[in-house]
């Protein structure tokens, strides 16, 4: 069979060179990288929920949620805790340095579907930066959605991101923006507890409305219960998943949870589409 | 399609030069380390004359045979992944240079090989590997470059292992689809020859350079036979019956307890099947900091580190490795794949060292299930 040659892998697992536009500091251990291609044709086209796989030179690779930016914008913005070697090295990075870059990857919000519906948003930590750009979605559009909320906690108040946003969509946009916090100390005079005890404090129709979550797996599940409490639709829940991720195309295999492949099946799934497997211990 | 041939070993060894003269190398059965493992074939000579297998769980033992047969033994600890999806590969080198640096892509590799002696459970993991690796979403340049390439020789098994169950899985033990010559070895009395079927015209035009003749319709009978024959020798069976609803519902049965507290989860299933994908990467560097690799390696879900995520393992119990493989291979994959990701050759059973038999633990399971409550 004739098989036609190429010199070298053109292979979805080699990285292309970005250049870090800029860096930013968001809390004190989390931070932000934007970054464009170093051949300066524009970030390729992301859909809010999408992540890529940053590769930080000699340490290694890890999948980093797209936090931004808004939709007209030429970068990518990827939020990023500093908990692992590769995060901790990537933290070291400073503006004009290189970085590998494969994606964008996975399933996005259903940004279309909530066409006519009010949106609720709950994020835990860090959970809130694939958000972000699902939030500037919608925010472009705003006349074509119902009420929306965000609801997001922390757990403490210094965790909190993006904070600086919060009043241009609370005044702008009319966005219902509740926070909390696990502990805080008397400086603190918001929300105290768990971030679905605020599904209470905002206005929305439950059968109309479309949910979007992310955070730790238990602060998803308790959020789904509260949410199907007040009479949100299973199938009008999305939430994310988060799994080992070694290749992000389907190739490696760590990042099952049952039989969906969280990198090209994922993260962002509807609820009712793998509760049978939401909750399985070790699953 | 042309009608079946009959050759003699000496044909078979004339189809060897004839590949390895158009550019392919022959790789096929051969013995090393008293075990049956596929490796570079320059003739027959190399091939394991005279010997058989016998397996069971945890199992497998070389034996001489009273005649002369080439391929009188089923599958052994290796299978063609090892060629088609390398335990090890670099996928790409980087080098810095200051602030900055660039990545170098690997150079596009394109062996040839030939497959000899590839058999009917072998052909259809193949095909589901290349479901994996060629026909989802993203491709893996270096499987399907080789997999474009390979040339298969298949072999009709003229006896079944004590631990095979391909009846059970629709996947043999003749070969139907995907070869380009497939092969029935028949030990008359006083004859020694193959009955070959041609699958493609590559196989017809490489077979036209080897000494053949037209099979006489009683040969071709007695190559039926031979495969009905092993039909019904398997040694193991297993019921597919709604495995997937199966294993799905009884995802906290306590059968994966008692496993546990057997299974070493060593790997050794997932690196002898020939289906498991699964691989890590490592990035590696040299000791000046300026030089950086990627590397792809074979890698199990039995391993501890396989699902870990800031700060713990996913699956940390034995347990529920074990039911993530299972539950992969029998049910998800079907979701993922729309096949089974067991071709029934047996392998797992063979070399799992305390001897765990997957299609035990599914009767088992199964033979409970009425008791068992369901999860919610």
């Amino acid at each position: 069979m004739a098989v036609k040659m190429d010199p070298i892998i053109q292979s979805p697992m080699t990285p292309q060179l970005y250049r870090v536009e800029k860096v930013i500091r968001e809390t004190h251990d989390t931070f932000s990288l934007r970054v464009i291609p170093k051949d300066d044709s524009g970030a390729r086209a992301f859909q809010p929920g999408q992540f890529n796989m940053l590769y930080a030179f000699g340490v290694g690779e890890v999948p980093i949620s797209i936090s931004g930016p808004k939709p007209s914008g030429r970068s990518m913005i990827h939020t990023i805790r500093d908990v692992g070697t590769v995060t901790h090295a990537l933290h070291g990075l400073k503006k004009d340095q290189t970085v590998g870059l494969r994606g964008p990857f996975g399933s996005a919000w259903p940004i279309e579907l909530a066409k006519g519906y009010d949106v609720v948003i709950m994020a835990g930590g860090i959970g809130l930066a694939p958000l972000r750009p699902a939030l500037y979605a919608l925010l472009e559009q705003r006349d074509q959605f119902g009420e929306l909320s965000l609801l997001y906690g922390t757990r403490k108040p210094e965790d909190l991101l993006f904070t600086e946003e919060f009043e241009e969509w609370r005044g702008k946009y009319g966005v219902q923006v509740k926070l909390t916090v696990d502990t805080a100390d008397s400086e603190w005079h918001g929300n105290v507890g768990v971030v679905n005890t605020l599904v209470q404090r905002v206005t929305f129709d439950p059968v109309n409305t479309i949910a979007m979550i992310c955070g730790p797996e238990v602060m998803m599940r308790f959020a789904v219960l509260e949410l199907k409490h007040c009479g949100v639709p299973e199938d009008q829940i999305f939430i994310t998943m988060e799994r080992n991720m070694k290749c992000a195309v389907g190739f490696c295999g760590h990042c099952q949870f049952g039989p969906a492949f969280i990198c090209k099946d994922g993260p962002v799934f509807r609820y009712d589409q793998v509760k049978q497997f939401f909750g399985i211990r070790e699953i | 399609m042309n009608k079946p041939v009959i050759i003699d070993p000496e044909g078979l060894n004339q189809l060897i030069s004839t590949l390895t003269r158009m550019g392919f190398q022959v790789v096929g059965p051969t013995v090393r380390e008293e075990a049956i493992v596929y490796e570079k074939l320059e003739s027959i000579k190399d091939l394991p004359e005279g010997f058989t297998d016998e397996q069971d769980g945890g199992i497998y033992r070389l034996k001489r045979r009273s005649d002369k047969a080439l391929f009188g033994y089923v599958v052994g600890p290796h299978s063609w992944k090892k060629f088609l999806h390398p335990p090890e590969r670099r996928l790409w080198s980087a080098d810095s240079e200051g602030n900055d640096f660039k990545i170098k892509p690997e150079k596009l590799e394109s062996p040839k090989f030939a497959f000899l002696g590839v058999r009917a459970c072998e052909m259809h993991a193949i095909a589901i590997q290349d479901k994996v690796f060629i026909n989802d979403k993203y491709v893996d340049p270096v499987y399907q470059i080789r997999r474009e390439n390979a040339f298969f020789i298949a072999v009709n098994c003229g006896q079944a292992g004590g631990t095979c169950f391909c009846v059970s899985m629709n996947t043999g033990p003749k070969v139907d689809t995907g070869f380009d010559l497939a092969l029935t070895e028949i030990l008359d009395t006083d004859r020694h020859y193959f009955v070959v079927e041609v699958g493609s015209d590559r196989g017809a035009a490489c077979l036209e350079q080897v000494t053949h003749q037209q099979a006489q319709n009683e040969e071709v009978r007695q190559a039926e036979d031979v495969v009905e024959k092993t039909s019904g020798q398997m040694g193991r069976t297993l019921d597919t019956t709604h495995i997937k609803e199966l294993l799905y519902d009884n995802l906290e049965h306590p059968r994966w307890d008692d496993i546990a507290e057997r299974c070493l989860s060593c790997a050794n299933c997932t690196m002898v099947c020939p289906t498991c994908f699964c691989s890590t990467v490592e990035d590696v560097t040299d000791i000046t900091g300026t030089h950086a690799e990627r590397w792809q390696k074979w890698d199990s879900c039995f391993t501890m580190d396989f699902t870990y995520l800031h700060g713990g393992e996913v699956r940390a119990s034995t347990k529920s490795r074990y039911r993530q493989w299972l539950t992969h291979k029998l049910a998800s994959w079907q979701d993922q794949f729309g096949s089974s990701g067991c071709v029934g050759c047996g392998r797992c059973i063979t070399w799992c060292p305390p001897a765990i038999d997957l299609t035990e633990e599914i009767s088992q399971i199964r033979d409970s299930e009425t008791q068992t409550s369901k999860p919610t």
